[in-house]
Parts: C-alpha cells; sequence; structure tokens
C-alpha cells in the first residue's frame, strides 16, 4: 500500500447497520472520512458510537450495509483492518504494572515490529515526550497526563494509516487535554487520520469534521462551522445540544 | 513469533510482579499438603481405650495384651465396671471401651460362647467405624486362635489391605489435594487475569490488534500451565518427603494426566472469564462453580460410592473426580494406562469439551 494522497478516501461507511435482537444500535449510516482528516465522532452515550466504532475496527459484524477501512472490507478483511489502525480507549490500554518501555516493547511485538526498528522507534518516542528519565518507571507510578499520552503514541508506533481514540480525554485537566490535542494535530499533519469520540465539545470544535450520532443515526455532519450555522447554534455544545434533545414532552431516557 | 513472545513474557512479568499473588500461589499447595496432612486424619491411631475387666483371668490378660501391643490402641483405664463409662466417654478420655463379661475367662477355658461387648464413641461416624473394626478385628482373630488351639478350626484366614496396609488418609488426599492446588491456580487465576484484562480495557486493545484470538487466550494462560505444573511437582516431593506417600506407577504418566486435567481447568477459567465482567464476579464464579465440585464431587473427601445417585452422576462431568481417581490408581495401585484408559479417556472428552467451548466463548465475546 503506498501513502495515502491527502484527501483520499480511508473510512467509507454506507448503509452501515448494526442490531441486537429487536434493538437497532447503529441505524443504516453512511459517512466518509478522508486521509489526514481529524474526524470527530460525537453522540450522547447509548447513541451507537461504541457500536460503530467496533464494527469499523473490525471487533463487530455488521448486520448490513458496507464500510471500508484503509481500503478493506469490514467483513471480509478483518485482518488487513487490524494491522493498518491504531486503536486507543478510554481506559488508555497500557499495562500498570510494566514498565514504559516494557510497554512499548510489547505493542510493537503485537504489530510485528522487528527489535531494531522497535529499539528506534521506542527512543524517538520518549525523546519526543519527554519521558525518557521515566522509561525504566512503571506505568502505575506516572501521571495520568502522561499516560495519556503514551498511550496515543503506542497506538501510533506502527504508523498505522487510521487512529481510532475513543474518549481518549476523558478524566484529564484541561492543560493535558490542549496538549493531547497538539499530538492529535502532528500525528494528523503526518497524514494519520484521526477518527476520534470526545464528549467535551470545545473538542468538538478542534475537529476538521464532525458528525453526531443521535439514536444510531448521523444527524449532522460537516465542519463544526458548517454544523453550527446549519442548526443556527452559537456553540458546538448548543448545536449538540439541539440535536440530542427529545422531543417536546418526551423525557430523555438514555441507554447505554 | 513475536508477537506471542512479546505476550508470554509480558504475563511472566504480571506474574512476577504481583508478589503477594505469587506468594500465595507457590505457598498455597506447600501449606496446604501440612494442613491436610495433619489435620484431616481419617486413619485411627492411639485410639485412648479403656478396658473393663470385673474378673482379671488369664484370657483377659491375653486380650488387653493384644490391645496393648498395636499401636493402634492405649489403654488408658482399667475399670471393674460399666459405671464410670459414661463421663469418660463425654470428656473424651476415652474413645472405646472393651467390656468383658464377668466369666469371660471361664466360659472362653470351657469352650462356651464368651461375651465381649465394644463401645465406640461414633461422634465422627468414619472413626468411629475405623475404631470398630479394629478392635473387632483384634477380637476375632484372637478368637480363632483359641479355637484353633482347641482344635475346633483349623482355617486361619490372613487378611491383607491392600495399597494402604496401614489406611493412611495422606495417601488418599494427595491426588484430591493437587486437583484442588490446580484448580484454584488454573482456572481461578486464570478467570482472573483474564477478567482483569477485561476491567482494564487492555483486552480490547489486544482484540483491536492483529493477534488471533488463540494467541491471546495462549499468551495468558501459559503462565499458569507453567505454575499449575510446577505446584504438582511441588506437592509430590513434600508429600514424598513428608509423608512419605509412594508414587508406585510412572512419574510421567503422572505429570502427563496432570497437564491434561490443568488444560481443562484453565480452559473452565477462560470460560468463566468469558461470561463475567468483573474480577470480583470471577473469583465468585470460579470458586462457587470450579473449587466447591472439585472438592465436594471429586471423592478427594467424601467418597462417590456413598453420594446418592443424582450427585454421583453429577460427579462423572466433574474433571476433578477423573484426575483424583487416576492419581490414586498411578500413585498407590501403581498401575498404568492399561488400567486407566477409561478414566483418562474421560478426562480428555471433558477437557476437549472444556476446551472447544472456551475458544467458542472467546469468539462470542468478539462479537
Amino acid at each position: 500500500m503506498t501513502a495515502p494522497g491527502r484527501g483520499e478516501t480511508v473510512i467509507h461507511a454506507r448503509g452501515l447497520t448494526r442490531r441486537f435482537g429487536e434493538f437497532v444500535a447503529v441505524d443504516a449510516i453512511s459517512f466518509e472520512v478522508h486521509a489526514g482528516e481529524v474526524f470527530g465522532f460525537l453522540g450522547a452515550n447509548g447513541a451507537g458510537k461504541t457500536t460503530a466504532i467496533r464494527m469499523l475496527t473490525g471487533l463487530l459484524a455488521p448486520s448490513a450495509g458496507e464500510a471500508r477501512v484503509a481500503g478493506h472490507d469490514v467483513y471480509r478483511e478483518s485482518d488487513a483492518i487490524k494491522r493498518s489502525i491504531g486503536y486507543m480507549s478510554q481506559r488508555f490500554s497500557l499495562y500498570e504494572d510494566l514498565t514504559v518501555r516494557e510497554n512499548v516493547r510489547l505493542y510493537g511485538g503485537i504489530y510485528d515490529l522487528s527489535d531494531a526498528d522497535i529499539r528506534a522507534r521506542t527512543a524517538a518516542m520518549l525523546e519526543r515526550l519527554g519521558m525518557t528519565q521515566v522509561a525504566d518507571r512503571r506505568v502505575g507510578s506516572i501521571p495520568l497526563g502522561w499516560k495519556q499520552k503514551l498511550a496515543f503514541s503506542v497506538a501510533l508506533l506502527h504508523r498505522p494509516r487510521i487512529a481510532f481514540l475513543d474518549e481518549p480525554t476523558g478524566g484529564v485537566d484541561p492543560i493535558t487535554r490542549r496538549q493531547f490535542w497538539e499530538l492529535i494535530y502532528e500525528a494528523a499533519a503526518g497524514g494519520t487520520t484521526v477518527f476520534v469520540t470526545t464528549h467535551y465539545m470545545d473538542e468538538a470544535e478542534y475537529c476538521d469534521r464532525v458528525s453526531i450520532m443521535v439514536a444510531g443515526r448521523i444527524a449532522a455532519i460537516g465542519p463544526p462551522a458548517e454544523v453550527k450555522a446549519r442548526l443556527g447554534a452559537a456553540s458546538m455544545d448548543d448545536a449538540f445540544y439541539r440535536l440530542a434533545r427529545p422531543p417536546a414532552g418526551a423525557r430523555a431516557t438514555e441507554t447505554e | 513469533m513475536q508477537a506471542l513472545r512479546g505476550l508470554l513474557r509480558k504475563e511472566w512479568y504480571h506474574v512476577l510482579r504481583d508478589r503477594r499473588t505469587l506468594a500465595v500461589v507457590l505457598l498455597m499447595p506447600v501449606l496446604q499438603v501440612v494442613l491436610f496432612g495433619f489435620a484431616i486424619r481419617t486413619d485411627v491411631k492411639d485410639v485412648r481405650l479403656a478396658l473393663v475387666v470385673p474378673r482379671p483371668d488369664v484370657a483377659t490378660r491375653e486380650l488387653a495384651a493384644r490391645f496393648e501391643a498395636t499401636d493402634l490402641f492405649r489403654v488408658v483405664r482399667v475399670l471393674p465396671n460399666t459405671a464410670p463409662l459414661q463421663p469418660l466417654f463425654a470428656r473424651g478420655t476415652i474413645q472405646q471401651a472393651v467390656v468383658f463379661d464377668a466369666d469371660f475367662g471361664e466360659r472362653m477355658a470351657r469352650g462356651l460362647p464368651a461375651r465381649i461387648q465394644l463401645i465406640t464413641d461414633a461422634a465422627e461416624p468414619n472413626t468411629g467405624t475405623a475404631m470398630q473394626a479394629y478392635a473387632s478385628a483384634l477380637v476375632q482373630e484372637y478368637e480363632r486362635e483359641q479355637r484353633a488351639r482347641a482344635g475346633a478350626v483349623r482355617i486361619l484366614p490372613q487378611t491383607r489391605m491392600r495399597f494402604n496396609p496401614t489406611r493412611e488418609s495422606s495417601n488418599l488426599f494427595v491426588p484430591g489435594l493437587m486437583a484442588f492446588v490446580l484448580t484454584i491456580l488454573a482456572s481461578l487465576m486464570t478467570a482472573i487475569s483474564l477478567s482483569r484484562e477485561k476491567e482494564m480495557g487492555t483486552m480490547e486493545v489486544l482484540l483491536v490488534s492483529p493477534l488471533r484470538p488463540l494467541d491471546i487466550i495462549a499468551g495468558k494462560v501459559a503462565p499458569y500451565l507453567v505454575l499449575g505444573f510446577a505446584s504438582v511437582v511441588l506437592v509430590l516431593v513434600e508429600a514424598r518427603l513428608v509423608f512419605r506417600v509412594p508414587l508406585r506407577g510412572s512419574p510421567t504418566l503422572l505429570l502427563a494426566e496432570g497437564v491434561l486435567y490443568i488444560l481443562a481447568s484453565l480452559a473452565l477459567g477462560i470460560l468463566i472469564a468469558a461470561r463475567t465482567s468483573s474480577q470480583r464476579v470471577a473469583m465468585t464464579a470460579a470458586i462457587a462453580g470450579t473449587m466447591l465440585p472439585n472438592v465436594m464431587l471429586s471423592g478427594f473427601i467424601f467418597p462417590i460410592e456413598s453420594m446418592p445417585v443424582p450427585l454421583r452422576v453429577i460427579s462423572h462431568v466433574v474433571p476433578a473426580r477423573w484426575f483424583v481417581e487416576v492419581a490414586r490408581g498411578i500413585m498407590l495401585k501403581g498401575v498404568g494406562l492399561e488400567v486407566l484408559w477409561q478414566e483418562t479417556a474421560a478426562l480428555a472428552a471433558i477437557t476437549l469439551v472444556l476446551l472447544a467451548a472456551s475458544v467458542r466463548s472467546f469468539h462470542i465475546r468478539l462479537e
């Protein structure tokens, strides 16, 4: 696979659907994400975000529809998809009883990097993050913000075409969040597509494009400015609220 | 394969760095052998005996001497009548009493039926039965000898208890104990360590990676396979050194059967982890779902033959039952596969079913 050109479609979903019995978690969503884009995938809890991500990352088979991720079909080529993506969950996905270096080495090995590659990339990464001095400390003993940046860098260690970040900034302070977003921009500038979910609407403003899921469907999609303008909302917060607000008279019920 | 090697290394770090758990895992088998060996005894030794001899004579002296001569009995009281027996039994001063009729010696001498009464403390039925059996055997032997001497009977049966002639309970419990320890190591530890990954969110990342589910499972369970194997060897060596439990059959076969049983336990652990979402639930499920049946229904402590039919039927699907039978056969009887092939086949079948189910449950988890 050659290096992706900017603007090339790397995620392509058409009528993607997932049912759990009677319940339709994801209801025929269609969208595209382009190479080098920071794509914000928004939605209230239970709107179907996690199910959609699980289908796109090859963890869950769709019930209907089609989707291609990094050029690979989600039904038949989930192995190829797994090699072309990086993933970071809201729970950091690092082992706290392993040192920083051991965690990096583990994930490097999982993605079949050679020992020499792992060593070189680890050194460069720790240098860039300013974490060289904690390389041999257990992850459990380093600050939360550092863990997060480390988890992100580890997810990008094998240089995936797309990074899926599931609420990566949950529970950290604003300064750390900002620093984290700088890492995201840096990755995107390097050509990595970033597919990120978040509950922070100020973060949504940082995205090139966003989609907002409501009850299994994509209710709005486009650059933040466009989405706000279309809804006549002053901020993303406002836009989100207008879309996610239940119809008048109905009580808001949320299911996870 | 490099990825698998990395997973294995990581799993070893987990095991080695959790010092407290590691200490428990390594010390538990050692301590348990000691505990079971010394505390839980069903073999009878040093029975505190009272003799009630209203009229001492040659015959009663001879019989009393017989009781004294074995190390099974210790005569703690010689009484003229039965009146003091009740409080002695109640206080536990004596466990058994042999009561001679007043005319015991006289009737013996005249070749008439002589009467003797055996009273046994049966608060613990198993021990009570054993004491009763020993005492009657002793009396009967004496009686037969007397009759043979008088020319009345010429057949002198000689009885032997095979395989465990001194009825050492340690011989019986060591195989069961191995099953118990392996259950804790393999089922419980596997279930906990897998559900920890789910709880921490690291399992998600492993699943999104190119690792195949089988690699992930293999990486997770391998350390417990090794630890389980090590603890079997440890228990065997300790049992041999401390309690002189024999290993009459092939050690290789025993260890191979042990591996089979470990695999079954690992598969159970995986199954439990697949169906639970937190470490705590996994732990409870592992204790209720594997440890209890393995202790209760394996014949480890309670003989399967004396269970009601429904439990006996259920015991057929408890892997520990087959392992305990096989281990006893190899260790105490010194037999091999030519005798134990059915039990081995049953254990292998259960192991295969459990392994298949656990791999399947892991796949379902991905859905």
